[in-house]
C-alpha cells in the first residue's frame, strides 16, 4: 500500500492530470510538426542524394551522415544555447522542432533512398521509354511502389521522433516529461512521472504493434 | 537508301574498357520491319537500347530518328514519345490496373484527357485480344497476356517506331504464338519495327530485312531469304546452323 501511495497516488494523479494532458498536447505538437517537416525534407533530400549533380549529391551525403552521427541532445543544445551567439535566437518550440526535423530528415532520406533503390530497374526503363519525364516517373510509377516498402521503417522513425520529443524538456519546453517533473515537484510525489510514462506507452504502443504487423505482412509478401 | 528514318553512323558503345558496339552503320526506312539476330552478348540489346537512349553511347556516334538527333536534353522526351519499346521482362507497372498501365503515358506525356485516354486504351486492349482483363492487375495475368498489355501500352503513345527486345524469350512456349500474332498484325500497320528475336520463323516470315550481329558489329544485312538461305559470311552460317538445328 505504501508503494502504491508513493508511485501511483490516485489523488495526486487526479490533481495533476490536467498538467500532464497539456504536456501531452505539446509533445504531440512538437512530434507531428517535426515528423511532417522531416518527411518532406527527407524525400527531397533522398532525391538530391540519388539524382542531383555530383556536388549536391556529395553535400547531401555529408548532411545525412552528420545528422545521423550527432547525438540529438547535443544538436538541440547547440541550437538553443549556441546559435544565440550568432544572433539566431529560436524559441524552445522552434529549437526542438528544428533539432528533431533536421535529424528525422536524414533518417527519412535514407529510408526513401532504400525504397526507391528497391524498385527494379525495368520500371525506370519502361517509364523512360514511354517518354515520361523524371518527375512523372517518380510520382506515378516509382514512389507509389516505394511507399509500400518504406511504410514500416517510416513508422519506426515516427516512433523515434515522438520519443525524442522528451528531450525538449531540457530547453524548458513544457512537454509531457517537463510537465510531469514539475507536477512531481509541486505534489512532492513521483506519481505524475509514472503517469507520464504510461501516457507515452499508450501513445506509442499502437504504432509499435502496427510496425510489427506491417513488417510481418510485407515480410511474408516479399517471400 | 542514303538517310533512313532511323539513321545510324559510326555508333559505338563501351562498358568501361569493354566495347559492346563498334562502329555500327545502319539506315532503316519508315514502315520497315527489321529483325536483329545473333549470339548472346553480340550487342543486339545494346543496339536497340541506344535508339531511345536507354544506353548512352560514345561521343562521335550519329543516331537520328525522324530528323531528331538522339541525345540527352529537351529533344529526348520527343524521341522517346515517338519510339515505343517492349522488353523481355514486360516491365508493366504492378501497382496500376492493365487499363491504367495503358492510359498513363498518353495522359502524362501527350496530355490526353482521361476519357479519351481510356477509349484509346480499351481499343488497343481489344486489338491485342485482352479487352476483358482491363480491370485486373498485371500480376493476375499470364506472361503472354502481360506482354500483350506491354505492347498495347507502347502503342498507346502512337509511336512511329517500335523496338522489341526478345519479347517472347521469357514466355512459356504455348504463349509465344499469341504475342507473335500481335506483332505480325502490327508489322502490316505501317509502324517501323526493330525486333531482337530468337524466333527465326518469325524473322523469316515478317522481316523486310534481317541483321546478323556478332562481337558488337553488324556482320551481314539482307532479306530473310538472303540471310537464311544464302548467308555470305561463315559466322552467319555457323550461328544459323547452331540455332536452326535445335
Ligand atoms: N550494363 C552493362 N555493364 C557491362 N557490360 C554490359 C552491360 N550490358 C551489356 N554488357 C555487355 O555488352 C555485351 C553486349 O550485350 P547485349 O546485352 O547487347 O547483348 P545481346 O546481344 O543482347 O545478348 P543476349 O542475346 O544475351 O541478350 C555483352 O558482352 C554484355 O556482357
Ligand atoms: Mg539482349
Amino acid at each position: 500500500m505504501d508503494l502504491l501511495d508513493t508511485f501511483f497516488n490516485v489523488p495526486v494523479l487526479v490533481r495533476t492530470y490536467p498538467m500532464l494532458l497539456w504536456g501531452l498536447w505539446v509533445t504531440i505538437k512538437i512530434g507531428v510538426v517535426s515528423i511532417v517537416l522531416g518527411l518532406v525534407a527527407g524525400l527531397a533530400l533522398a532525391l538530391v542524394r540519388l539524382y542531383a549533380p555530383a556536388v549536391l549529391r556529395a553535400l547531401a551525403r555529408v548532411y545525412i551522415n552528420v545528422m545521423r552521427s550527432i547525438p540529438l541532445l547535443v544538436l538541440l543544445i547547440v541550437i538553443y544555447y549556441a546559435l544565440p551567439f550568432l544572433g539566431i535566437r529560436l524559441s524552445p518550440f522552434m529549437s526542438s522542432v528544428a533539432a528533431l526535423s533536421l535529424v528525422s530528415a536524414a533518417y527519412t532520406a535514407e529510408i526513401f533512398r532504400a525504397g526507391i533503390e528497391a524498385i527494379p530497374k525495368g520500371q525506370f526503363e519502361a517509364s523512360g521509354a514511354l517518354g515520361l519525364s523524371p518527375r512523372h516517373t517518380m510520382v506515378d510509377v516509382i514512389l507509389p511502389q516505394a511507399i509500400r516498402i518504406v511504410i514500416p521503417p517510416l513508422t519506426n522513425n515516427c516512433i523515434n521522433v515522438l520519443k525524442d520529443t522528451a528531450l525538449a524538456s531540457v530547453v524548458a519546453m513544457p512537454d509531457l516529461l517537463k510537465q510531469a517533473t514539475q507536477a512531481q515537484a509541486v505534489a512532492a510525489n513521483p506519481s505524475p512521472l509514472i503517469g507520464a510514462a504510461i501516457i507515452y506507452i499508450a501513445l506509442l504502443w499502437p504504432m509499435v504493434s502496427m510496425v510489427s504487423r506491417l513488417e510481418r505482412r510485407f515480410g511474408r509478401a516479399s517471400r | 537508301m542514303d538517310r533512313g528514318f532511323i539513321h545510324i553512323r559510326g555508333l559505338s558503345k563501351k562498358y568501361g574498357a569493354y566495347t559492346a558496339l563498334q562502329g555500327i552503320d545502319l539506315d532503316i526506312a519508315e514502315g520497315e520491319v527489321v529483325c536483329v539476330i545473333g549470339p548472346s552478348g553480340s550487342g543486339k540489346s545494346t543496339l536497340i537500347r541506344c535508339i531511345n537512349l536507354l544506353e548512352e553511347f560514345e561521343p562521335g556516334s550519329t543516331l537520328v530518328v525522324d530528323g531528331t538527333p538522339v541525345a540527352r536534353g529537351a529533344a529526348l522526351q520527343k524521341v522517346r514519345a515517338e519510339v515505343g519499346m517492349v522488353f523481355q521482362s514486360f516491365n508493366l507497372f504492378p501497382h496500376l490496373t492493365v487499363l491504367r498501365n495503358v492510359m498513363l503515358a498518353p495522359m502524362r506525356v501527350r496530355g490526353l484527357p482521361p476519357g479519351q485516354a481510356e477509349r484509346r486504351a480499351r481499343d488497343l486492349l481489344a486489338r491485342v485480344g485482352i479487352a476483358e482483363q482491363a480491370e485486373k492487375y498485371p500480376g493476375q495475368l499470364s506472361g503472354g497476356q502481360q506482354q500483350r498489355v506491354a505492347i498495347a501500352r507502347a502503342l498507346a503513345m502512337e509511336p512511329r517506331v517500335m523496338l522489341f527486345d526478345e519479347p517472347t524469350s521469357a514466355l512459356d512456349p504455348e504463349m509465344v504464338g499469341e504475342v507473335l500474332d500481335v506483332m505480325r498484325a502490327l508489322a502490316g500497320s505501317g509502324v517501323t519495327m526493330v525486333v531482337v528475336t530468337h524466333e527465326m520463323g518469325f524473322a523469316r516470315q515478317v522481316a523486310d530485312r534481317v541483321i546478323f550481329m556478332d562481337g558488337g558489329r553488324i556482320v551481314e544485312i539482307g532479306t530473310p531469304a538472303q540471310i537464311f538461305d544464302t548467308p555470305r559470311e561463315a559466322r552467319t552460317r555457323n550461328f544459323l546452323g547452331a540455332v536452326l538445328n535445335h
